[in-house]
């Protein structure tokens, strides 16, 4: 099985880490994973503000980068949903289409197709799971609070396999940070009110580090958390899945 | 004119009011939860009521013309309005028929939609609102900030200031009891002088020509009940095929609404007392023309329940006031546009797309995808260059990653087209309240190359 390795544009900048963790996790689990060097974004900071019909550029990029492999891989739920739901190629038409077939989120992938049942990782402590809008209502990574259906939560199967690991309860299970994309800048006042609201409920429930799927959040929340100059830290998921 | 944004930012000012307007609503909504887990069925509640307002929808000139011919046969008469100003003119024709300067309306969004009170005022009616929340916004000369709680944005002790000033309550009473005391003695003298009661309808059965009214309070039923004349009036989008369909419908409103199971008052109106006169008035008002837009057309499912907004966390923390227009909320935002796209162009970026308000919605409407569709309408017809917190800001702030410029500098259209200037940090509205990533040393690309070869 050969996946190809998506990195978000800014997980390639500012979370290198984060890709990494990414990296050697599959390659532990056996996976034989290419990062194609081609590759820049999903696009999806311009569909979201209304600019859908400028992101062919984007698009092609990706279908060409990531054709022919058995699955392509992304430590990211927004961006893969996005990949999932929006990528069209004028270029190559039927391979943009298979391409969004086969595009996973990393917990979904391990979960799902790895089928993941156990893990050497140790984390010694209390851990709060911030479940991404996108991971959530979008790919279904855990059950969603509005719905009256059974519950279950992929990244806290994950999780739950990390020796040490305390996962810490939320008032809110799974209220939005208030990250949006470009909704942060573009209603300053409201996002950073959600992202200050979400960052307390962690707080307030004993949380020592922040994690999920989808490192958007995650920066957003460490934002907040820095300038208020907090011990709390944030980590992508695949960090923890993957530390001794 | 402001735009949301600049309406939350004046909202927020106040922390504390904020936080007291998030824990108000996420109260209803954690008792719609409560509700909703209590019936085993309840996602096959919604799907079924999704498929009739399908059903409604796809044949709605038919099921109209049905009601109109068993509404006529109950003695009803029918009216057809194009827009809000036919609306208004037919309701103001029926009071000057009867020679009648006052009237009591229950509560109706639609009305709120046609500015009806501003017509008839301007005309000289008085009209007084008889739910209790909507007199409240009345004598404070606001608007519903919320189309199921209207006054939700106002605390009791401004209701007391409010009572104290036009109902002659005692200065700084602002226990709720007395209060609603001092409201049903005011609408009492109300109800019993008023010849002509306007309501509006929550649904409206073409098999059988009746219409239902829901309320709490049950002012609906006081002021039709002692009227001369009882007018309703109704969006064409809330007929339903067959009075069976509203144990479907009446099961979810309420819960989705206020989390209780029921409204207290669920009145059937089918026909005229003797001596009384009876009339419906159908509404358009650009729903044919949102039926015609594909992506947009099931967004006329809505039941007016306000679960979207109560589970909205943007709405939450900006008030309903911010959406300047007759409904609020996410919802408020997909049907706005298509009253008004220059008018409304920045109510679909007022929205992280977190996908809640689709999720609670009891006639499945996908509100958040509709929201994302809007984003590209508006884009495309020229009205997004106006909404200055979307275009500059959003520039500025995605110039600030480095990776996505090296993107949009190559693909160029989008980010030249917009940016006149080079960026400048002290202008990117993310440091007002957070901190910027720290660039690592290297990158992904970086230590990739470095670390496994370019494969």
């Amino acid at each position: 099985m050969t996946v190809g390795l998506f990195i978000p544009c800014y997980v390639d900048q500012f979370y290198p880490q984060a890709g990494i963790a990414t990296l050697q996790l599959l390659e532990k689990l056996g996976v034989d994973v290419v990062y194609p060097s081609r590759q820049t974004c999903c696009g999806q900071p311009m569909a979201n503000s209304g600019f859908s019909h400028l992101t062919q550029e984007c698009d092609d990029l990706i279908t060409e980068n990531f054709a022919g492999f058995d699955y392509v891989v992304v430590p990211s739920g927004s961006c893969a949903l996005h990949i999932k739901d929006h990528l069209h190629s004028e270029k190559h038409p039927d391979d943009a289409k298979i391409l969004r077939t086969r595009v996973y989120e990393l917990v979904e992938f391990m979960t799902d197709i790895l089928k993941v049942k156990d893990l050497k990782a140790r984390f010694p402590h209390k851990v709060g799971v911030h479940q991404s809008c996108h991971g959530l209502r979008g790919l279904h990574l855990s059950q969603m609070s509005e719905l009256v259906a059974p519950p279950f939560s992929k990244p806290e199967q994950l999780l739950n396999m990390v020796e040490g690991i305390e996962l810490i309860s939320l008032n809110r299970v799974d209220e939005c940070c208030g990250f949006g994309g470009t909704f942060c800048v573009a209603e300053e006042a409201v996002s950073s009110k959600m992202g200050k609201d979400r960052v307390a409920d962690h707080i307030h429930n004993g949380a020592e580090y922040i994690t999920g799927a989808d490192l958007s959040c995650l920066m957003h929340m460490e934002g907040i958390l820095r300038r208020q100059k907090s011990n709390v830290k944030v980590m992508h998921i695949a960090e923890i899945l993957n530390s001794l | 004119m402001k735009d949301h944004a600049a309406l939350s930012e004046e909202f927020n000012i106040d922390e504390p009011r904020v936080n007291w307007h998030d824990e108000t609503l996420w109260f209803i909504r954690q008792k719609r939860d409560r509700m909703a887990h209590g019936i085993p069925e309840w996602e096959w509640l919604r799907e079924t009521a999704s498929q009739i307002k399908n059903n409604v929808l796809s044949n709605l000139s038919a099921y109209l013309e049905q009601f109109e011919i068993n509404a006529l046969a109950n003695g009803i008469t029918v009216h057809w309005a194009a827009d809000a100003k036919e609306h208004n003119e037919i309701i103001h024709s029926i009071l000057k028929k009867h020679q009648v300067e006052r009237m009591v309306k229950s509560k109706s969004m639609l009305t709120e939609e046609c500015h009806l009170n501003d017509y008839l005022t301007e005309n000289g009616i008085e009209v007084i609102d008889s739910d209790l929340g909507e007199r409240i916004v009345q004598l404070g000369k606001e608007h519903p900030s919320h189309i199921v709680l209207p006054c939700i944005h106002k605390k009791k002790e401004e209701i007391g200031e409010l009572f104290h000033k036009y109902l002659g309550t005692a200065e700084g009473e602002s226990d709720p009891q007395v209060l609603t005391e001092a409201a049903r003695q005011h609408l009492r003298d109300t109800f019993l002088t008023r010849r002509v009661a306007l309501t509006g309808v929550n649904f409206a059965v073409a098999e059988t020509g009746e219409f239902v009214v829901c309320t709490n309070e049950g002012n609906a039923d006081m002021g039709v009940h002692l009227s001369e004349v009882h007018i309703a009036s109704m969006g064409i989008e809330k007929i339903i095929p067959e009075r069976k369909h509203l144990g479907v419908f009446l099961r979810l409103l309420t819960r989705s609404a206020t989390g209780q199971p029921i409204t207290t008052y669920s009145s059937h109106f089918k026909s005229p007392r003797p001596g009384q006169e009876m009339h419906i008035v159908l509404v358009d008002n650009g729903r044919s023309r949102q039926l015609g837009r594909e992506d947009f057309r099931n967004s006329l499912k809505c039941i007016r329940c306000g679960s979207c907004m109560n589970t909205c966390p943007v709405y939450r923390r900006s008030g309903g006031h911010s959406y300047h227009s007759v409904i609020s909320g996410p919802i408020g935002s997909i049907l706005a546009p298509n009253l008004d796209m220059k008018e409304f162009a920045d109510l679909p970026f007022a929205s992280t797309l977190c996908g809640s308000c689709s999720n609670v919605c009891p006639v499945k409407i996908d509100i958040h995808d509709q929201l994302y569709k809007w984003r590209q309408v508006l884009v495309k017809e020229g009205y997004v260059s106006n909404v200055k917190s979307v275009s500059i800001k959003t520039m500025t702030w995605v110039l600030s990653f480095p990776a996505l410029f090296a993107f949009a500098g190559k693909s160029g259209r989008w980010v030249m087209k917009t940016l006149p200037f080079l960026v400048n940090n002290k202008l990117n509205p993310w440091y007002k309240s957070r901190e910027m990533p720290v660039p690592p040393k290297e990158s992904f690309r970086e230590w990739y190359a470095k670390n496994r070869g370019s494969k």
